[in-house]
């Protein structure tokens, strides 16, 4: 990031969502939207599918948050995201962001041609997918985006058997004007790549690993501490890919320096959705880790 | 043709507090500040303020004395286990919340 | 300016004539040389307009749902499976009240495959919550697709503007296209209540109670069944106001009358026989036809089917000894829908004329001329004998 940081101390005090909204305590989304919005601002118009976002907004008649905003329906995140463009430049008004907020089911899977057809024509939005890693708001059924080994409620005696799908990978492979990802547990960081995002044109997505206690299995204070974890053993990495060059950035950055990661073992014993993960599974997903990293550390040598 | 004539009802929500009404209620602890511990409040300026920062319903003041909102205080616990100078004790709520939802 | 041209491209001019802002659409037969001169006439700057070529039709109704919600006059337009692939968003647009135009080019559905003509994909969208007006030729096409924005702004509820697949959309006819400065008199620049807007922050489509609730100044809102029967409402308005509209538009274009449904020779008919769509057209010959060996018969041509202008109907059949339903669809298990629609408003009349339902033309076959004076002359014969079936005309036996 080219632009100074934004520290805790000079993050806007303006609140753009009401307290006493619908969302589970210790909710990383809802951490994640308030955060999010500050950065977005007033001139916003965001576009939800059906989510805990939907809910977090609030039941009709009451809003929860304060910028305008349209519920629309699950596959149409990005088609929806793409008339209110159209909409706003038809109407000179082309200086309002246009946001996109969708979860990871709603990304991953029944929205994905939508997005991947927003992305080929380079339409003018920032797309956040909120990776809570499961379908939370219906009660914890495997996604596309749910890790190896996850007990869900719709995978719940051995864990998911498949790999996740790797979004951020898919939208960069149509070459999008940008593409980040990172952790509600550094809202900073988040704040940091929405307010670069919304100063270029075309698509710009941003996906975000973002804990959920009751999905999760763990108790609400952890949202942030589970977080840093994830990011601290390697297993999620915040990074950017602008001209189609990855680059580890924010926390995952600082990593780079670290000979040793933590265990993701100790990751995943933070949490009862991984209590099905067998042994040799843990091992080779450590061993994918160290590869991994073994090979960002020798790029950047 | 009068456009005014049709009311156009819709669901269309305009914003305000409490939507799940007064969420003070969900919690079953309270975080209580400990302002001799409590950096802001020790230095008497800005600094700090991580559990303002990652309140996840923005119920925590950015001021010198932090101040928490307990009407909608969920009750996390997030601050106190983020709180770098420990300032922060969750306790145990006693009696019942006063008031339930609108 | 009289030209000669296709259905699709008198449409493509009543679009441009009411100056859509947002144009989403997605290829399918018979509807595709539609969007094809849309975008032309984008591109080559001719009409100011985002053109958005969409992966698919549920993103085309959806980037219209974006754009009307957000400000701006959009349109959409498609066939058969296309329609059924967005239904979905046919029921959102009109619960969100978007005041959406989209021209259904009628099309069988499949499977399996066929690409003729039918109204089975319209038919099936019939309780989504929109205005259907089926149209009889390309004049009516390109007018009703201007009168169908005023209607759909004025009353918050989108209009399907439904046209023949081939029949209409494929062939070539002389057609009047108004002057715009006529149309920019007619129709004002675009309007929704709510449009979305940092100025006065709204959430649209929030997830509604089934009773109500406060707001968060402590005002009373109605819940969903309330937000139901307010549409409902405003859908039965809507043929008043299509009434008005269609005046509006005769005083200043010189074109109109009969924006419900067309009558000929029903005053006087013993029987009067219901279409709807181009069949109309032939439907008049062959009452002519009839009318010439001794036979009274007229035609009712029903332009808009939702709202159902049942006391309009009631009014015009009452009279007659009998009603024939020619009809392009069916209610499987059930019979026709226009059938059973038009046999509902009867039912609370002073008289109730004999009623038969003959289902044609499943998609595309063939509809001959013998073959419908035959039925017609076998339900005269029939008279009050009651049908519990439909029957079914031009099957192979």
């Amino acid at each position: 990031m080219t632009e100074k940081k934004t520290t805790a101390l000079n993050l806007t005090a303006e609140e753009f969502m009401h307290p006493g909204n619908r969302a589970c305590s210790g909710c990383g989304l809802s951490l994640l939207y308030r955060v999010g919005l500050k950065a977005l601002g007033r001139n916003t118009i965001t576009v939800i599918p059906p989510s805990c976002l939907t809910v977090t907004q609030g039941l009709y008649p009451i809003a929860a948050t304060q910028v305008p905003s349209l519920n629309v329906v699950f596959a149409s995140t990005a088609a929806a995201a793409t008339g209110v463009r159209a909409a706003l430049k038809a109407q000179n008004k082309e200086h309002i962001n246009v946001v996109a907020w969708a979860g990871d089911g709603g990304t991953s899977d029944i929205g994905i041609q939508a997005l991947s057809a927003a992305v080929e024509r380079g339409d003018d939005f920032l797309y956040i997918c909120y990776d809570n890693e499961a379908y939370m708001n219906t009660g914890i059924q495997r996604s596309g985006t749910t890790p190896m080994g996850v007990v869900t409620t719709t995978t719940p005696i051995h864990g998911k058997k498949q790999r996740s799908k790797d979004v951020p990978a898919i939208v960069a492979a149509h070459n999008p004007s940008y593409v980040a990802s990172c952790s509600a547990a550094y809202p900073l960081d988040f704040h940091d790549k929405i307010k670069k995002a919304i100063g270029i044109k075309g698509l710009k997505y941003i996906h975000i690993h973002c804990p959920c206690p009751s999905g999760w299995g763990m108790e609400e204070y952890l949202s942030i501490k589970v977080g840093k974890m994830a990011i601290a053993c390697g297993l999620y990495e915040c990074y950017e890919i602008e001209d189609g060059v990855k680059k580890l950035s924010g926390p995952s950055a600082k990593l780079l320096n670290k000979k040793k990661l933590t265990p993701v073992a100790d990751y995943f014993k933070t949490q009862s959705r991984f209590r099905s993960m067998p042994e040799d599974l843990i091992a080779n997903m450590q061993k994918e880790i160290d590869e991994r990293w073994e090979t960002y550390r020798n790029e950047n040598a | 043709m009068k456009r005014d004539k049709y009311k156009v009802i819709t669901s269309n929500s305009t914003h305000g507090p409490g939507d799940a009404g007064r969420t003070g209620s969900w919690r079953v602890e309270r975080p209580v500040i400990d302002y001799e511990k409590c950096t802001p409040a020790k230095k008497n300026k800005a600094a700090c303020h991580l559990c303002w920062l990652y309140c996840p319903d923005g119920v925590v003041t950015k001021e010198i004395k932090p101040q928490i909102d307990l009407e909608y205080c969920k009750g996390c616990g997030i601050c106190a286990e983020e709180c770098p100078t420990k300032a922060i004790r969750m306790i145990e709520e006693n009696g019942l919340p006063e008031k339930e939802e609108k | 300016m009289k030209i000669i041209e296709s259905g699709n491209v008198a449409a493509a001019n009543g679009v441009k004539l009411a100056r859509a802002q947002v144009i989403a659409a997605y290829p399918i037969t018979p509807q595709t040389p539609l969007t094809e001169k849309l975008s032309e006439m984008v591109e080559s700057g001719d009409m100011k307009a985002e053109y958005i070529a969409v992966e698919s039709e549920h993103s085309a109704l959806s980037v219209c749902i974006g754009s009307a919600s957000a400000g701006a006059r959009a349109f959409t337009a498609t066939s058969a499976n296309g329609l059924l692939y967005m239904s979905e968003q046919v029921h959102w647009a009109a619960g969100a009240r978007l005041p959406l135009v989209m021209c259904v080019v009628n099309r069988g559905t499949g499977a399996p495959w066929t690409i003729w003509n039918d109204h089975q994909d319209s038919m099936s969208q019939r309780d989504a919550g929109w205005i259907q007006i089926y149209v009889n030729n390309h004049q009516q096409i390109i007018d009703t697709v201007i009168k169908a924005y005023k209607l759909a702004e004025t009353v918050s509820i989108p209009v399907m503007v439904c046209f023949d697949g081939y029949y209409l959309s494929h062939t070539y006819m002389p057609f009047d296209i108004p002057e715009q400065k006529l149309i920019d008199e007619f129709l004002p620049s675009y309007h929704f209540k709510h449009t979305l807007t940092p100025e006065s922050p709204e959430n649209l489509n929030t997830v509604t109670m089934p009773h109500g609730r406060n707001d968060a100044e402590g005002a009373w809102r109605d819940g969903y069944m309330d937000i139901r029967h307010s549409h409902y409402q405003e859908m039965r308005q809507a043929l008043r106001t299509f009434q008005e509209v269609d005046s509006d538009y005769s005083r200043l274009v010189g074109r109109g009358g009969d924006p419900l449904m067309a009558t000929y020779k029903c005053d006087d008919a013993e029987y009067i026989v219901v279409v709807m769509g181009s069949l109309s057209n032939r439907m008049k010959d062959i009452a002519d036809e009839l009318r010439d060996s001794g036979t009274k018969v007229g035609v009712l041509s029903l332009h808009v089917y939702r709202p159902f202008p049942d006391e309009a109907i009631r009014e015009v059949l009452e009279s007659a000894r009998g009603v024939i339903v020619f009809e392009k669809s069916i209610s499987y298990g059930a019979q026709g829908q226009v059938f059973n629609d038009i046999r509902a408003a009867l039912y609370s009349g002073k008289k109730r004329p004999f009623i038969h339902n003959y289902i044609i033309g499943l998609g595309g076959r063939l509809i001959k001329n013998d073959d419908l004076i035959i039925a017609i002359k076998n339900s005269k014969s029939k008279g009050e004998e009651l049908d519990n079936e439909p029957q079914w005309i031009g099957l192979n036996r």
